[in-house]
Protein backbone atom coordinates (compact mmCIF):
# COMPACT_ATOMS: atom_id res chain seq x y z
CA UNK A 1 0.00 0.00 0.00
CA UNK A 2 2.77 2.36 0.92
CA UNK A 3 4.55 1.46 -2.27
CA UNK A 4 1.48 2.39 -4.27
CA UNK A 5 1.36 5.81 -2.73
CA UNK A 6 5.00 6.41 -3.45
CA UNK A 7 4.48 5.27 -7.03
CA UNK A 8 1.52 7.62 -7.51
CA UNK A 9 3.60 10.45 -6.12
CA UNK A 10 6.41 9.76 -8.55
CA UNK A 11 3.98 9.67 -11.48
CA UNK A 12 2.45 12.93 -10.29
CA UNK A 13 5.92 14.45 -10.14
CA UNK A 14 6.76 13.29 -13.65
CA UNK A 15 3.59 14.85 -15.08
CA UNK A 16 4.24 18.03 -13.14
CA UNK A 17 7.67 18.26 -14.74
CA UNK A 18 6.20 17.63 -18.20
CA UNK A 19 3.65 20.35 -17.54
CA UNK A 20 6.33 22.80 -16.55
CA UNK A 21 8.42 22.19 -19.69
CA UNK A 22 6.54 24.92 -21.56
CA UNK A 23 7.18 27.40 -18.76
CA UNK A 24 10.83 26.43 -18.71
CA UNK A 25 11.07 26.94 -22.49
CA UNK A 26 9.56 30.41 -22.29
CA UNK A 27 11.91 31.36 -19.47
CA UNK A 28 14.91 29.91 -21.26
CA UNK A 29 14.12 31.73 -24.50
CA UNK A 30 13.56 35.00 -22.66
CA UNK A 31 16.75 34.70 -20.65
CA UNK A 32 18.82 33.76 -23.69
CA UNK A 33 17.46 36.61 -25.79
CA UNK A 34 17.91 39.19 -23.04
CA UNK A 35 21.39 38.02 -22.05
CA UNK A 36 22.64 37.89 -25.63
CA UNK A 37 20.86 41.08 -26.65
CA UNK A 38 22.16 43.31 -23.86
CA UNK A 39 25.93 43.47 -24.65
CA UNK A 40 25.47 45.16 -28.02
CA UNK A 41 22.94 47.58 -26.56
CA UNK A 42 25.42 48.47 -23.83
CA UNK A 43 28.20 48.98 -26.35
CA UNK A 44 26.25 50.87 -29.01
CA UNK A 45 23.94 52.74 -26.67
CA UNK A 46 20.20 52.21 -26.52
CA UNK A 47 19.39 55.52 -28.19
CA UNK A 48 21.84 55.10 -31.07
CA UNK A 49 20.67 51.56 -31.66
CA UNK A 50 16.93 52.22 -31.62
CA UNK A 51 16.93 55.59 -33.36
CA UNK A 52 20.05 55.45 -35.51
CA UNK A 53 19.10 55.69 -39.15
CA UNK A 54 22.17 54.07 -40.67
CA UNK A 55 22.98 50.36 -40.63
CA UNK A 56 26.58 49.91 -41.77
CA UNK A 57 27.74 46.93 -39.71
CA UNK A 58 30.93 46.15 -41.59
CA UNK A 59 32.40 49.55 -42.48
CA UNK A 60 35.60 50.94 -40.99
CA UNK A 61 33.33 53.04 -38.78
CA UNK A 62 30.46 50.65 -38.23
CA UNK A 63 27.04 52.09 -37.49
CA UNK A 64 24.27 50.09 -35.90
CA UNK A 65 21.03 52.03 -36.23
CA UNK A 66 18.01 49.78 -36.48
CA UNK A 67 15.35 52.45 -36.92
CA UNK A 68 14.96 51.49 -40.62
CA UNK A 69 14.17 47.90 -39.61
CA UNK A 70 11.74 48.90 -36.88
CA UNK A 71 9.90 51.30 -39.16
CA UNK A 72 9.88 48.84 -42.07
CA UNK A 73 8.37 46.18 -39.83
CA UNK A 74 5.78 48.58 -38.45
CA UNK A 75 4.84 50.01 -41.86
CA UNK A 76 4.84 46.59 -43.48
CA UNK A 77 2.55 45.20 -40.81
CA UNK A 78 0.28 48.26 -40.94
CA UNK A 79 0.08 48.01 -44.73
CA UNK A 80 -0.72 44.30 -44.56
CA UNK A 81 -3.51 45.07 -42.10
CA UNK A 82 -4.94 47.83 -44.30
CA UNK A 83 -5.16 45.39 -47.21
CA UNK A 84 -5.83 42.15 -45.38
CA UNK A 85 -8.27 43.07 -42.61
CA UNK A 86 -11.14 44.39 -44.78
CA UNK A 87 -10.89 41.46 -47.18
CA UNK A 88 -10.58 38.91 -44.38
CA UNK A 89 -13.32 40.48 -42.28
CA UNK A 90 -15.83 40.73 -45.14
CA UNK A 91 -15.03 37.19 -46.29
CA UNK A 92 -15.63 35.98 -42.73
CA UNK A 93 -19.01 37.72 -42.49
CA UNK A 94 -20.00 36.30 -45.87
CA UNK A 95 -18.96 32.77 -44.96
CA UNK A 96 -20.43 32.85 -41.48
CA UNK A 97 -23.78 34.41 -42.31
CA UNK A 98 -24.62 34.36 -45.99
CA UNK A 99 -22.87 31.47 -47.70
CA UNK A 100 -24.60 28.14 -48.13
CA UNK A 101 -23.15 25.30 -46.03
CA UNK A 102 -21.49 23.79 -49.10
CA UNK A 103 -19.77 27.04 -50.05
CA UNK A 104 -18.77 27.58 -46.44
CA UNK A 105 -17.23 24.13 -46.20
CA UNK A 106 -15.36 24.52 -49.47
CA UNK A 107 -14.08 27.99 -48.66
CA UNK A 108 -13.04 26.93 -45.16
CA UNK A 109 -10.96 24.20 -46.76
CA UNK A 110 -9.45 26.82 -49.09
CA UNK A 111 -8.65 29.06 -46.15
CA UNK A 112 -6.93 26.29 -44.21
CA UNK A 113 -4.96 25.48 -47.35
CA UNK A 114 -3.84 29.12 -47.49
CA UNK A 115 -2.83 28.84 -43.85
CA UNK A 116 -0.83 25.70 -44.52
CA UNK A 117 1.15 26.84 -47.54
CA UNK A 118 4.80 27.21 -46.46
CA UNK A 119 6.07 30.77 -46.35
CA UNK A 120 8.86 30.03 -48.82
CA UNK A 121 6.21 29.12 -51.40
CA UNK A 122 4.55 32.49 -50.84
CA UNK A 123 7.98 34.04 -51.20
CA UNK A 124 8.68 32.18 -54.43
CA UNK A 125 5.37 33.14 -56.04
CA UNK A 126 5.88 36.71 -54.84
CA UNK A 127 9.35 36.74 -56.38
CA UNK A 128 8.10 35.47 -59.73
CA UNK A 129 4.75 37.25 -60.01
CA UNK A 130 4.56 40.26 -57.70
CA UNK A 131 8.06 41.63 -57.99
CA UNK A 132 8.15 41.77 -61.82
CA UNK A 133 4.52 42.95 -61.79
CA UNK A 134 5.28 45.89 -59.52
CA UNK A 135 8.41 46.69 -61.51
CA UNK A 136 6.49 46.90 -64.79
CA UNK A 137 3.37 48.55 -63.37
CA UNK A 138 5.22 51.42 -61.73
CA UNK A 139 8.21 51.33 -64.13
CA UNK A 140 10.76 50.88 -61.36
CA UNK A 141 14.29 49.57 -61.76
CA UNK A 142 13.46 46.78 -59.30
CA UNK A 143 10.12 45.58 -58.02
CA UNK A 144 11.48 44.08 -54.79
CA UNK A 145 9.98 46.62 -52.43
CA UNK A 146 7.99 47.34 -49.31
CA UNK A 147 4.83 47.17 -51.44
CA UNK A 148 5.60 43.61 -52.54
CA UNK A 149 6.20 42.62 -48.92
CA UNK A 150 2.94 44.27 -47.85
CA UNK A 151 0.92 42.36 -50.44
CA UNK A 152 2.52 39.02 -49.56
CA UNK A 153 1.98 39.65 -45.83
CA UNK A 154 -1.64 40.69 -46.45
CA UNK A 155 -2.27 37.35 -48.15
CA UNK A 156 -0.45 35.45 -45.42
CA UNK A 157 -2.51 36.97 -42.59
CA UNK A 158 -5.84 36.38 -44.39
CA UNK A 159 -6.36 32.82 -43.10
CA UNK A 160 -5.91 33.67 -39.42
CA UNK A 161 -8.17 36.71 -39.73
CA UNK A 162 -10.86 34.77 -41.60
CA UNK A 163 -10.92 31.63 -39.47
CA UNK A 164 -10.81 33.37 -36.09
CA UNK A 165 -13.47 35.90 -37.17
CA UNK A 166 -15.72 33.10 -38.44
CA UNK A 167 -15.48 31.32 -35.10
CA UNK A 168 -16.43 34.54 -33.32
CA UNK A 169 -19.30 35.33 -35.70
CA UNK A 170 -20.66 31.78 -35.55
CA UNK A 171 -20.78 32.04 -31.77
CA UNK A 172 -23.14 35.04 -31.76
CA UNK A 173 -26.42 33.84 -30.19
CA UNK A 174 -29.15 33.29 -32.75
CA UNK A 175 -31.65 35.18 -30.57
CA UNK A 176 -29.78 38.46 -31.11
CA UNK A 177 -30.13 38.13 -34.85
CA UNK A 178 -33.70 36.91 -34.70
CA UNK A 179 -34.67 39.87 -32.54
CA UNK A 180 -33.11 42.28 -34.98
CA UNK A 181 -34.81 40.60 -37.95
CA UNK A 182 -38.15 40.60 -36.15
CA UNK A 183 -37.81 44.34 -35.61
CA UNK A 184 -37.68 44.76 -39.37
CA UNK A 185 -33.94 45.00 -40.04
CA UNK A 186 -32.73 43.34 -43.21
CA UNK A 187 -30.27 40.43 -42.93
CA UNK A 188 -27.38 42.63 -44.02
CA UNK A 189 -28.22 45.27 -41.43
CA UNK A 190 -28.50 42.58 -38.80
CA UNK A 191 -25.10 41.09 -39.61
CA UNK A 192 -23.23 44.36 -39.56
CA UNK A 193 -25.09 46.16 -36.78
CA UNK A 194 -25.86 43.28 -34.45
CA UNK A 195 -23.66 40.25 -35.16
CA UNK A 196 -20.41 42.09 -35.82
CA UNK A 197 -20.59 44.28 -32.70
CA UNK A 198 -21.46 41.19 -30.66
CA UNK A 199 -18.40 39.40 -32.03
CA UNK A 200 -16.07 42.37 -31.78
CA UNK A 201 -13.62 40.98 -29.24
CA UNK A 202 -13.22 37.82 -31.33
CA UNK A 203 -12.63 39.89 -34.44
CA UNK A 204 -10.13 42.04 -32.55
CA UNK A 205 -8.35 38.83 -31.53
CA UNK A 206 -8.20 37.87 -35.20
CA UNK A 207 -6.60 41.18 -36.12
CA UNK A 208 -4.03 40.97 -33.32
CA UNK A 209 -3.15 37.43 -34.42
CA UNK A 210 -2.64 38.83 -37.91
CA UNK A 211 -0.32 41.50 -36.52
CA UNK A 212 1.72 38.81 -34.80
CA UNK A 213 2.01 36.75 -37.96
CA UNK A 214 2.92 39.72 -40.12
CA UNK A 215 5.57 41.14 -37.83
CA UNK A 216 7.15 37.73 -37.28
CA UNK A 217 7.29 36.55 -40.89
CA UNK A 218 10.82 36.26 -42.21
CA UNK A 219 11.32 34.07 -45.26
CA UNK A 220 8.56 35.32 -47.54
CA UNK A 221 9.47 38.92 -46.77
CA UNK A 222 13.13 38.19 -47.33
CA UNK A 223 12.40 36.88 -50.82
CA UNK A 224 10.30 39.83 -52.04
CA UNK A 225 11.53 42.93 -50.21
CA UNK A 226 15.01 43.22 -51.70
CA UNK A 227 16.62 43.29 -48.27
CA UNK A 228 18.45 46.65 -48.40
CA UNK A 229 18.58 48.59 -45.13
CA UNK A 230 16.75 51.69 -46.39
CA UNK A 231 14.39 53.86 -44.43
CA UNK A 232 11.01 52.49 -45.50
CA UNK A 233 9.33 53.83 -48.60
CA UNK A 234 6.67 52.02 -50.56
CA UNK A 235 8.62 51.47 -53.77
CA UNK A 236 12.05 50.94 -52.32
CA UNK A 237 13.82 47.87 -51.15
CA UNK A 238 13.56 47.47 -47.38
CA UNK A 239 14.73 45.23 -44.60
CA UNK A 240 12.47 44.12 -41.74
CA UNK A 241 13.48 43.24 -38.17
CA UNK A 242 13.06 39.56 -39.02
CA UNK A 243 15.02 39.69 -42.25
CA UNK A 244 17.78 41.75 -40.64
CA UNK A 245 18.33 38.85 -38.25
CA UNK A 246 18.13 36.12 -40.85
CA UNK A 247 20.27 37.83 -43.47
CA UNK A 248 23.14 38.50 -41.07
CA UNK A 249 23.11 35.33 -39.01
CA UNK A 250 25.01 33.27 -41.54
CA UNK A 251 28.27 35.18 -41.48
CA UNK A 252 28.19 37.96 -38.86
CA UNK A 253 30.66 37.96 -35.99
CA UNK A 254 31.79 40.21 -33.14
CA UNK A 255 29.70 43.28 -32.43
CA UNK A 256 27.74 42.75 -35.67
CA UNK A 257 26.55 39.35 -34.44
CA UNK A 258 25.69 40.77 -31.03
CA UNK A 259 23.74 43.59 -32.66
CA UNK A 260 21.66 40.95 -34.47
CA UNK A 261 20.74 39.51 -31.09
CA UNK A 262 19.69 42.99 -29.98
CA UNK A 263 17.44 43.20 -33.05
CA UNK A 264 15.93 39.85 -32.10
CA UNK A 265 15.36 41.17 -28.59
CA UNK A 266 13.52 44.21 -29.98
CA UNK A 267 11.40 41.89 -32.15
CA UNK A 268 10.74 39.69 -29.12
CA UNK A 269 9.56 42.69 -27.11
CA UNK A 270 7.18 43.62 -29.92
CA UNK A 271 5.80 40.07 -29.88
CA UNK A 272 5.40 40.06 -26.10
CA UNK A 273 3.51 43.33 -26.35
CA UNK A 274 1.23 41.81 -29.00
CA UNK A 275 0.74 38.73 -26.80
CA UNK A 276 -0.29 40.94 -23.90
CA UNK A 277 -2.84 42.71 -26.09
CA UNK A 278 -4.05 39.34 -27.38
CA UNK A 279 -4.51 38.05 -23.85
CA UNK A 280 -6.46 41.17 -22.97
CA UNK A 281 -8.93 40.50 -25.80
CA UNK A 282 -9.12 36.78 -25.05
CA UNK A 283 -9.98 37.54 -21.44
CA UNK A 284 -12.62 40.02 -22.60
CA UNK A 285 -14.13 37.30 -24.75
CA UNK A 286 -14.25 34.81 -21.90
CA UNK A 287 -16.01 37.32 -19.68
CA UNK A 288 -18.70 38.18 -22.21
CA UNK B 1 -35.72 53.50 -47.87
CA UNK B 2 -33.30 54.30 -50.66
CA UNK B 3 -30.34 54.74 -48.39
CA UNK B 4 -31.15 51.37 -46.87
CA UNK B 5 -31.07 49.79 -50.28
CA UNK B 6 -27.78 51.49 -51.02
CA UNK B 7 -26.36 50.13 -47.77
CA UNK B 8 -27.59 46.62 -48.47
CA UNK B 9 -26.21 46.51 -51.97
CA UNK B 10 -22.86 48.04 -51.09
CA UNK B 11 -22.43 45.55 -48.29
CA UNK B 12 -23.45 42.64 -50.50
CA UNK B 13 -21.12 43.75 -53.24
CA UNK B 14 -18.21 44.20 -50.86
CA UNK B 15 -18.78 40.79 -49.31
CA UNK B 16 -18.92 39.09 -52.67
CA UNK B 17 -15.82 40.95 -53.75
CA UNK B 18 -13.89 39.98 -50.62
CA UNK B 19 -14.93 36.33 -50.74
CA UNK B 20 -14.19 36.31 -54.46
CA UNK B 21 -10.70 37.68 -53.88
CA UNK B 22 -9.99 35.05 -51.22
CA UNK B 23 -11.23 32.23 -53.45
CA UNK B 24 -9.39 33.56 -56.51
CA UNK B 25 -6.15 33.93 -54.55
CA UNK B 26 -6.29 30.35 -53.34
CA UNK B 27 -7.06 29.00 -56.79
CA UNK B 28 -4.37 31.14 -58.36
CA UNK B 29 -1.69 30.09 -55.89
CA UNK B 30 -2.60 26.44 -56.21
CA UNK B 31 -2.85 26.52 -60.00
CA UNK B 32 0.23 28.65 -60.57
CA UNK B 33 2.53 26.59 -58.38
CA UNK B 34 1.27 23.27 -59.74
CA UNK B 35 1.42 24.37 -63.39
CA UNK B 36 4.90 25.83 -63.00
CA UNK B 37 6.17 23.03 -60.81
CA UNK B 38 4.67 19.71 -61.87
CA UNK B 39 6.37 19.55 -65.30
CA UNK B 40 9.73 19.95 -63.57
CA UNK B 41 9.25 16.99 -61.27
CA UNK B 42 11.15 14.10 -62.77
CA UNK B 43 12.09 10.74 -61.37
CA UNK B 44 15.73 11.73 -61.55
CA UNK B 45 15.04 14.83 -59.45
CA UNK B 46 13.24 12.81 -56.81
CA UNK B 47 15.61 9.88 -56.65
CA UNK B 48 19.13 11.32 -56.75
CA UNK B 49 21.36 13.64 -54.86
CA UNK B 50 22.92 16.72 -56.40
CA UNK B 51 26.25 16.21 -58.09
CA UNK B 52 28.53 19.03 -59.05
CA UNK B 53 30.50 16.77 -61.35
CA UNK B 54 27.62 16.11 -63.70
CA UNK B 55 25.65 19.25 -62.85
CA UNK B 56 22.76 17.03 -61.83
CA UNK B 57 20.27 18.30 -59.28
CA UNK B 58 18.38 15.86 -57.09
CA UNK B 59 16.30 16.46 -54.02
CA UNK B 60 16.27 12.99 -52.48
CA UNK B 61 18.46 14.14 -49.56
CA UNK B 62 16.09 17.03 -48.87
CA UNK B 63 13.08 14.71 -48.91
CA UNK B 64 14.81 12.31 -46.51
CA UNK B 65 15.91 15.17 -44.26
CA UNK B 66 12.32 16.36 -44.06
CA UNK B 67 11.16 12.86 -43.08
CA UNK B 68 13.96 12.50 -40.50
CA UNK B 69 13.19 15.83 -38.92
CA UNK B 70 9.46 15.03 -38.75
CA UNK B 71 10.17 11.71 -37.01
CA UNK B 72 12.71 13.19 -34.60
CA UNK B 73 10.45 16.11 -33.69
CA UNK B 74 7.40 13.92 -33.09
CA UNK B 75 9.37 11.46 -30.94
CA UNK B 76 10.18 14.29 -28.54
CA UNK B 77 7.12 16.48 -28.79
CA UNK B 78 4.44 13.80 -28.33
CA UNK B 79 5.39 12.64 -24.83
CA UNK B 80 6.06 16.22 -23.73
CA UNK B 81 2.84 17.64 -25.13
CA UNK B 82 0.60 14.76 -24.07
CA UNK B 83 2.19 14.69 -20.63
CA UNK B 84 1.66 18.41 -20.17
CA UNK B 85 -1.96 18.10 -21.27
CA UNK B 86 -2.56 15.21 -18.86
CA UNK B 87 -1.02 17.21 -16.04
CA UNK B 88 -3.28 20.16 -16.79
CA UNK B 89 -6.54 18.21 -17.03
CA UNK B 90 -5.95 15.36 -14.58
CA UNK B 91 -3.54 16.51 -11.92
CA UNK B 92 -3.35 20.26 -11.61
CA UNK B 93 -5.55 21.60 -8.86
CA UNK B 94 -3.88 24.97 -8.44
CA UNK B 95 -5.52 27.48 -10.78
CA UNK B 96 -2.45 29.71 -10.73
CA UNK B 97 -0.22 26.92 -12.01
CA UNK B 98 -2.68 26.06 -14.77
CA UNK B 99 -2.88 29.71 -15.72
CA UNK B 100 0.90 30.06 -15.87
CA UNK B 101 1.34 26.93 -18.01
CA UNK B 102 -1.41 27.97 -20.39
CA UNK B 103 0.00 31.47 -20.66
CA UNK B 104 3.42 30.00 -21.40
CA UNK B 105 1.94 27.81 -24.14
CA UNK B 106 0.19 30.80 -25.66
CA UNK B 107 3.41 32.78 -25.57
CA UNK B 108 5.28 29.95 -27.28
CA UNK B 109 2.75 29.78 -30.09
CA UNK B 110 3.10 33.51 -30.68
CA UNK B 111 6.89 33.58 -30.97
CA UNK B 112 7.98 33.93 -34.62
CA UNK B 113 10.03 31.14 -36.13
CA UNK B 114 13.06 33.34 -36.76
CA UNK B 115 13.39 33.85 -32.99
CA UNK B 116 13.17 30.10 -32.49
CA UNK B 117 15.91 29.79 -35.06
CA UNK B 118 18.10 32.21 -33.17
CA UNK B 119 17.40 30.55 -29.84
CA UNK B 120 18.08 27.14 -31.37
CA UNK B 121 21.43 28.38 -32.66
CA UNK B 122 22.38 29.69 -29.24
CA UNK B 123 21.07 26.87 -27.13
CA UNK B 124 21.07 23.64 -29.13
CA UNK B 125 23.86 24.36 -31.61
CA UNK B 126 26.27 26.25 -29.38
CA UNK B 127 25.45 25.51 -25.76
CA UNK B 128 24.53 21.85 -26.17
CA UNK B 129 27.22 21.48 -28.78
CA UNK B 130 25.06 19.84 -31.42
CA UNK B 131 26.40 22.19 -34.08
CA UNK B 132 24.29 22.65 -37.18
CA UNK B 133 22.42 19.38 -37.35
CA UNK B 134 19.01 17.96 -38.04
CA UNK B 135 18.79 17.06 -34.35
CA UNK B 136 19.32 20.68 -33.34
CA UNK B 137 16.65 21.67 -35.87
CA UNK B 138 14.27 19.01 -34.60
CA UNK B 139 14.71 20.08 -30.97
CA UNK B 140 13.98 23.66 -31.97
CA UNK B 141 10.81 22.47 -33.71
CA UNK B 142 9.85 20.50 -30.60
CA UNK B 143 9.48 23.75 -28.66
CA UNK B 144 7.55 25.32 -31.54
CA UNK B 145 5.06 22.45 -31.77
CA UNK B 146 4.70 21.79 -28.05
CA UNK B 147 1.71 24.17 -27.64
CA UNK B 148 -0.09 22.60 -30.62
CA UNK B 149 0.13 19.01 -29.35
CA UNK B 150 -0.69 20.17 -25.84
CA UNK B 151 -3.79 22.05 -26.96
CA UNK B 152 -5.26 19.33 -29.19
CA UNK B 153 -4.68 16.68 -26.52
CA UNK B 154 -6.25 18.90 -23.90
CA UNK B 155 -9.32 19.45 -26.07
CA UNK B 156 -9.83 15.72 -26.51
CA UNK B 157 -9.26 15.03 -22.81
CA UNK B 158 -12.00 17.48 -21.99
CA UNK B 159 -14.47 15.33 -23.94
CA UNK B 160 -13.77 12.27 -21.77
CA UNK B 161 -16.84 12.03 -19.50
CA UNK B 162 -16.06 12.57 -15.83
CA UNK B 163 -18.16 9.49 -15.04
CA UNK B 164 -15.59 7.21 -16.73
CA UNK B 165 -12.92 8.43 -14.34
CA UNK B 166 -15.21 8.20 -11.35
CA UNK B 167 -16.23 4.70 -12.36
CA UNK B 168 -12.61 3.61 -12.53
CA UNK B 169 -11.78 5.26 -9.20
CA UNK B 170 -14.83 3.61 -7.69
CA UNK B 171 -13.51 0.22 -8.73
CA UNK B 172 -10.43 0.98 -6.70
CA UNK B 173 -8.02 1.98 -9.44
CA UNK B 174 -5.20 4.36 -8.56
CA UNK B 175 -4.72 7.65 -10.38
CA UNK B 176 -2.05 6.34 -12.73
CA UNK B 177 -4.11 3.27 -13.58
CA UNK B 178 -7.09 5.47 -14.42
CA UNK B 179 -4.94 7.61 -16.66
CA UNK B 180 -3.35 4.64 -18.38
CA UNK B 181 -6.54 2.66 -18.95
CA UNK B 182 -9.28 5.29 -19.22
CA UNK B 183 -7.82 8.69 -20.04
CA UNK B 184 -4.97 7.87 -22.42
CA UNK B 185 -6.95 5.65 -24.82
CA UNK B 186 -9.59 8.32 -25.23
CA UNK B 187 -7.20 11.11 -26.11
CA UNK B 188 -5.93 9.30 -29.18
CA UNK B 189 -7.91 11.52 -31.55
CA UNK B 190 -6.43 14.66 -30.02
CA UNK B 191 -2.93 13.25 -30.29
CA UNK B 192 -3.44 12.31 -33.94
CA UNK B 193 -4.84 15.74 -34.76
CA UNK B 194 -1.87 17.29 -32.98
CA UNK B 195 0.47 15.08 -35.01
CA UNK B 196 -1.08 16.14 -38.31
CA UNK B 197 -0.94 19.83 -37.40
CA UNK B 198 2.66 19.46 -36.27
CA UNK B 199 3.67 17.64 -39.43
CA UNK B 200 2.12 20.49 -41.42
CA UNK B 201 4.11 23.04 -39.47
CA UNK B 202 7.35 21.06 -39.71
CA UNK B 203 7.00 20.59 -43.47
CA UNK B 204 6.38 24.31 -43.92
CA UNK B 205 9.02 25.59 -41.53
CA UNK B 206 12.11 27.26 -42.89
CA UNK B 207 13.28 30.26 -40.87
CA UNK B 208 13.85 28.23 -37.70
CA UNK B 209 15.76 25.55 -39.60
CA UNK B 210 18.02 27.69 -41.75
CA UNK B 211 20.51 28.30 -38.94
CA UNK B 212 19.89 25.28 -36.76
CA UNK B 213 19.82 22.50 -39.35
CA UNK B 214 21.82 24.16 -42.09
CA UNK B 215 21.59 23.49 -45.80
CA UNK B 216 23.75 20.56 -46.82
CA UNK B 217 22.45 18.09 -49.40
CA UNK B 218 24.27 14.94 -48.32
CA UNK B 219 22.55 11.57 -48.53
CA UNK B 220 22.51 10.03 -45.05
CA UNK B 221 20.86 7.30 -43.04
CA UNK B 222 18.57 8.24 -40.15
CA UNK B 223 21.00 8.49 -37.24
CA UNK B 224 23.86 9.73 -39.35
CA UNK B 225 21.48 12.30 -40.83
CA UNK B 226 20.37 13.54 -37.42
CA UNK B 227 23.87 14.38 -36.39
CA UNK B 228 24.82 16.16 -39.61
CA UNK B 229 23.67 19.33 -41.26
CA UNK B 230 20.92 19.03 -43.84
CA UNK B 231 18.32 21.04 -45.72
CA UNK B 232 14.64 20.19 -45.57
CA UNK B 233 12.47 20.75 -48.65
CA UNK B 234 11.53 24.30 -47.67
CA UNK B 235 15.10 25.30 -46.94
CA UNK B 236 16.19 23.70 -50.22
CA UNK B 237 13.51 25.71 -52.05
CA UNK B 238 14.83 28.89 -50.46
CA UNK B 239 18.42 28.09 -51.37
CA UNK B 240 17.59 27.13 -54.96
CA UNK B 241 15.39 30.20 -55.48
CA UNK B 242 17.63 32.86 -53.93
CA UNK B 243 21.22 31.67 -53.86
CA UNK B 244 21.35 29.46 -56.94
CA UNK B 245 18.63 31.17 -59.00
CA UNK B 246 17.39 27.78 -60.21
CA UNK B 247 13.68 28.45 -60.43
CA UNK B 248 12.78 25.20 -62.17
CA UNK B 249 13.93 23.17 -59.19
CA UNK B 250 12.43 25.74 -56.81
CA UNK B 251 9.02 25.41 -58.46
CA UNK B 252 9.27 21.63 -58.52
CA UNK B 253 9.86 21.68 -54.74
CA UNK B 254 7.07 24.24 -54.33
CA UNK B 255 4.68 21.93 -56.18
CA UNK B 256 5.69 19.02 -53.96
CA UNK B 257 5.16 21.16 -50.87
CA UNK B 258 1.79 22.27 -52.21
CA UNK B 259 0.69 18.67 -52.72
CA UNK B 260 1.91 17.76 -49.24
CA UNK B 261 -0.01 20.70 -47.78
CA UNK B 262 -3.14 19.57 -49.63
CA UNK B 263 -2.73 16.02 -48.35
CA UNK B 264 -2.13 17.16 -44.77
CA UNK B 265 -5.18 19.42 -44.87
CA UNK B 266 -7.30 16.69 -46.39
CA UNK B 267 -6.29 14.14 -43.77
CA UNK B 268 -6.95 16.66 -41.00
CA UNK B 269 -10.48 17.20 -42.35
CA UNK B 270 -11.13 13.48 -42.83
CA UNK B 271 -9.80 12.53 -39.41
CA UNK B 272 -11.81 15.32 -37.79
CA UNK B 273 -14.97 13.99 -39.45
CA UNK B 274 -14.14 10.41 -38.50
CA UNK B 275 -13.71 11.25 -34.84
CA UNK B 276 -16.80 13.41 -34.84
CA UNK B 277 -18.84 10.47 -36.08
CA UNK B 278 -17.17 8.10 -33.64
CA UNK B 279 -17.79 10.38 -30.67
CA UNK B 280 -21.44 10.79 -31.54
CA UNK B 281 -22.11 7.06 -31.45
Amino acid sequence: MKNDKLFERIVHGIFLILGLVTVACVLLITVYLVVSGIPAIAQIGLWDLLFGKAWVPTGSEPQFGILPFILSSVYGTAGALVLGVPIGFLTAVYLSKKASPKVKQLMSAAVSLLAGIPSVVYGLVGMMVLVPGIRDLFSLPDGASLLAAIIVLAIMILPSIISVSITALDAVPKEYEDASLALGATPEETWFRVSVPAAKSGIATAVVLGVGRAIGEAMAVMMVSGNVANMPSLFESVRFLTTAVSSGMGYADGLYRQALFSIALVLFLFIMLINAVLNFFLKGEKRS
Amino acid sequence: MRSRNVFIWTVRLLMWLAAGITAALTLFLLGYVLIKGLPNITWELLSTRPSYLTGRIGILPDILNTVYIIIATLVFVLPLGVGAAIYLTEYATNKRVVGIIEYAAETLSGIPSIIYGLFGTLFFCNFMDLNKSLLAGALTLVIMNLPTVMRTTQESLKTVPQSYREGAFGLGAGKWRVIRTVVLPSCVDGVITGCILSVGRIVGESAALLFTAGFAHALNGFFEGLSSSGATLTVALYVYATEEGDFEVAFAIAAILMILTLLINLSAILIGKYFERKNKV
